[in-house]
């Protein structure tokens, strides 16, 4: 009970512990669910939002350093655009060992997020490394890169209200427009879209993971330029793979991905103030998550096999 | 009966949820013979030797071996009694040794050693040769179909049923095949061939079964039938009942429309490579007009299922030059997969037949609004726009897809076997739909329509060419309307 408490106080508790924790660790969530929900929905399985963000982290840690003197109506919408096209150039390379070679998403993703991690540490070692090479990160970004805050002394940041302008977008794109339709087509039956529509699947895949990079790179930027303010070795505490469970339990809808990602922040801020105030440990919070998540999808899956045994040919 | 029975099924029925795919289907295989199973594709063959093999259970009908009783739970307790399968698509592990997939499915301890002592006693016995040690991947398409008549001989069956063994053999192996399978029931062995091809099936059969229609219409010794009276049994000429046919042939030759002048489909000298190389359509050309309906006739793998994608512009060709218009209606076999995604909206799938070329914004409203036309147009039973696809039966499924496919705009309609699975209500609506598309005349879509039911063409069509070997040919009407033998050879390419 005391546990609970604690959890309940760390998340919601207050307006700083709502505003400037929870809604500040979902942001990272939602973008990155959104990511993962996209590409999902075109049936590609891209386990990379991790690397994808981290990418588009040290882009726009990048642009930051390189262009502090600039002013902020710039050199903020620059680290968004420059984070994006990393992360897509990232999740691109698994795009294209897919269609060239067949290589599957999931493994190539995975890969793909070691090694990101891998080259943020040289990173922060060498070249991007701060002046008195002592810490393993680079020095802290000018003024003019901290992105702007929404309240007034409260942390919550833009990336936030790009999350939620994402997610907005996201659902209109994939439920209105004809370029969205194809998406979900792919995902629902490649090979009926692909008779039945004369859909072109392998660009329409590719083009997911460029939009599904997109995302988790600007999620990357959002991290560095509203959180942390310098490119650091742990910037992201597997945001990449929480991200998938957020957008499983909001059936990868984006509307959905708004409520489920605040209601993971607000776990994941709770969980540490529980651990402060209760002594317990956070980890049993993430396996209650867990739990969570399996058993939905464990509904799920048996309601569309359902379904299924109802659409069930009658031939042979 | 003075012989036992090496394999007897009898009074069979089976039925998959609406379709019955066997109805008092019999057959009766006397023992040390190659016994032929043919009918076309649907006619229930597979089906009847799944049961056969315990893969399925009857809903009706009783099963002998060796002229004892059995019921089978499953195909472990028919190898048990003696038989052996060999499947058209292999069961085998490809990157296992040959002996690891013959002691595959064997209980207790793994002995391997035992297992390739045994194989080369089959071989020894039999003449049938694989080396235990050869990774199965590795082994030719042939060898590993003996590796699978190995299985089933180390398993010690004495009845080997084979579906399609021809289908993946080149002359010589077949050849081969045949000179082995006499040897095999020479030495008290017997066989089941399950195939469509009926001279394959004459070339080596001692008697030969047929089935039309899940029902049993021909059992004959070989030198009692010819390939003439095989196909007839196949085709239906024996069989003058067909809910197909009433009113259909007579009415549509009534107003056999003409033609209008310039073709909307037109192939010249179209030949199609797969990727594997292989010929599937050579030197084809062809013109379909509006107010046509062109029917295509002709066996698995004759090409029927590569032309209609060429003319649907679903494949391109290798060589040779294509005219189409630029919507093209196709109603593909493969509902579930290739027609419609079961897990959307019936306005979500007819927004799928636009999904290729769509720009910008999608009007749901108007889809939503066009969907509902199509559901009334085509008789769609418990369907609404924002029903699921999967919600609906096959048969309403088939009339959306149909209905989608006429929309407004198309100009030719191509159609590959689209009343499969249905029953013949729903059968005969879908192939109404066809014939007033095309009743239209001057003003409709030039229809391809193909079904392996050659009523159902004869029925609709206003032309028919022929498939065979991936040539195509016209078969010319023959003067009496009832005479089915030109096209009966046409199927098997002696026309």
């Amino acid at each position: 009970m005391e546990a609970l408490a604690a959890l309940w106080d760390g998340a919601f508790g207050s307006p700083f512990a709502f505003w400037s924790a929870t809604l500040v660790r979902a942001t990272p969530l939602l973008l990155l669910g959104l990511a993962v929900a996209v590409a999902f929905r075109a049936g590609v399985l891209n386990i990379g939002a991790e690397g994808q963000l981290l990418l588009g982290a040290a882009a726009a840690a990048a642009v930051a350093l390189a262009f502090g003197d600039a002013p902020r109506l710039v050199l903020v919408p620059a680290m968004v655009l420059v984070g994006a096209l990393a992360g897509a150039a990232w999740s691109g390379i698994a795009a294209l060992l897919r269609r060239r070679y067949g290589v599957l998403e999931v493994i190539s993703t995975i890969m793909l997020n070691f090694v990101a991690a891998a080259m943020v540490s040289w990173l922060v070692r060498g070249p991007m490394q701060e002046p008195t090479r002592v810490y393993p990160q680079s020095s802290s970004f000018a003024d003019a890169a901290h992105w702007p805050f929404l309240l007034n002394g409260q942390r919550l940041h833009l990336g936030f209200a790009l999350g939620v302008l994402a997610a907005w977008g996201l659902w209109w794109w994939l439920e209105h427009s004809a370029a969205g339709f194809r998406v979900r087509a792919v995902g629902g039956g490649a090979r009926a879209a692909a008779s039945a529509g004369g859909v072109d699947v392998g660009r329409t895949i590719s083009r997911v993971f460029l939009l599904s990079g997109a995302l988790a790179g600007v999620a990357g930027a959002s991290e560095v330029g509203g959180v942390t303010w310098a490119l650091y070795e742990g910037l992201s505490p597997g945001y990449g793979y929480t991200a998938i469970a957020v957008a499983l339990l909001a059936r990868l809808d984006p509307r959905w991905i708004l409520v489920t990602a605040v209601f993971f922040g607000a776990l994941d801020a709770g969980a540490a103030a529980m651990q402060r105030d209760a002594q317990v440990p956070s980890v049993v919070v993430q396996i209650v998550v867990a739990l969570v998540v399996l058993a939905v999808l464990a509904a799920r899956y048996v309601h569309a096999r359902r379904l299924a045994q109802r659409a069930a040919p009658e031939t042979a | 009966m003075t012989i036992a029975s090496a394999l007897a099924l009898a009074g069979i029925r089976h039925r998959f949820g609406h379709t019955l795919a066997l109805d008092d289907a019999h057959l009766t295989v006397a023992p040390g013979t190659v016994h032929a199973l043919l009918g076309e594709n649907g006619a229930g063959k597979s089906t009847l030797m799944r049961i056969a093999f315990g893969m399925l259970a009857p809903d009706a009908g009783t099963l002998a071996v060796q002229g004892r009783p059995v019921q089978f739970r499953s195909s472990a307790d028919a190898i048990a009694a003696g038989l052996g399968m060999v499947h058209q698509h292999f069961a085998l592990v490809g990157p296992m040794r040959a002996v690891e997939n013959v002691a595959l499915g064997s209980r207790g301890r793994l002995d391997l050693t035992a297992t390739a002592a045994r194989m080369r006693e089959v071989a020894a016995r039999t003449g049938l040769s694989v080396d235990p040690d050869a990774v199965v991947a590795t082994l030719s398409v042939a060898a590993q179909q003996r590796l699978e008549i190995v299985k089933a001989l180390v398993r010690g069956a004495r009845v080997l049923i084979l579906d399609e063994p021809g289908a993946v053999l080149t002359p010589d192996e077949r050849a081969d095949l045949d000179r082995w399978l006499r040897q095999f029931c020479a030495d008290g062995g017997t066989a089941v061939l399950i195939t469509h091809k009926v001279r394959e099936a004459l070339a080596v059969a001692d008697a030969i079964s047929v089935l039309r229609r899940g029902r049993s219409v021909l059992e004959a010794p070989r030198a009692d039938v010819d390939d003439d009276a095989v196909v007839a049994a196949m085709t239906g000429e024996a069989l003058r009942a067909s809910p197909a046919k009433a009113g259909g042939a007579a009415a549509i030759r009534g107003l056999v429309p003409t033609p209008s002048a310039e073709p909307v489909l037109a192939l010249d000298a179209v030949t199609l490579r797969d990727a594997r190389g292989v010929t599937r359509l050579r030197d084809v050309t062809l013109r379909v007009a509006r107010g046509e309906v062109l029917g295509v006739i002709g066996v698995e793998g004759a090409g029927v299922r590569e032309l209609l994608r060429v003319l649907a512009g679903r494949l391109a060709p290798t060589t040779g030059s294509v005219r189409r218009p630029l919507r093209v209606g196709f109603i593909p076999e493969d509902r579930l997969h290739d027609a419609i995604v079961p897990a959307f909206s019936l306005a979500e799938n007819l927004a799928l037949a636009d999904a290729g070329h769509a720009r910008g914004r999608l009007d749901w409203r108007g889809i939503r609004r066009a969907t509902a036309d199509v559901l009334t147009a085509h008789d769609v039973r418990n369907g609404t726009a924002d029903r699921l696809a999967a919600e609906l039966s096959g048969g309403n499924q088939q009339k959306f897809v149909v209905g989608r496919e006429r929309r407004v705009g198309v100009d030719a309609l191509v159609a590959e076997n689209p009343t499969r699975g249905l029953d013949l209500r729903a059968a005969a609506s879908v192939l109404a739909a066809l014939r007033d598309a095309a009743a239209r005349g001057a003003d409709g879509p030039a229809v391809v329509f193909h079904s392996t039911d050659l009523d159902e063409v004869l029925a609709v069509a206003t032309r028919v060419v022929a498939c065979f070997n991936g040539s195509v040919r016209e078969v010319p009407p023959p003067t009496d309307p009832e005479d089915r033998t030109a096209y009966a050879r046409a199927l098997v390419g002696t026309l």
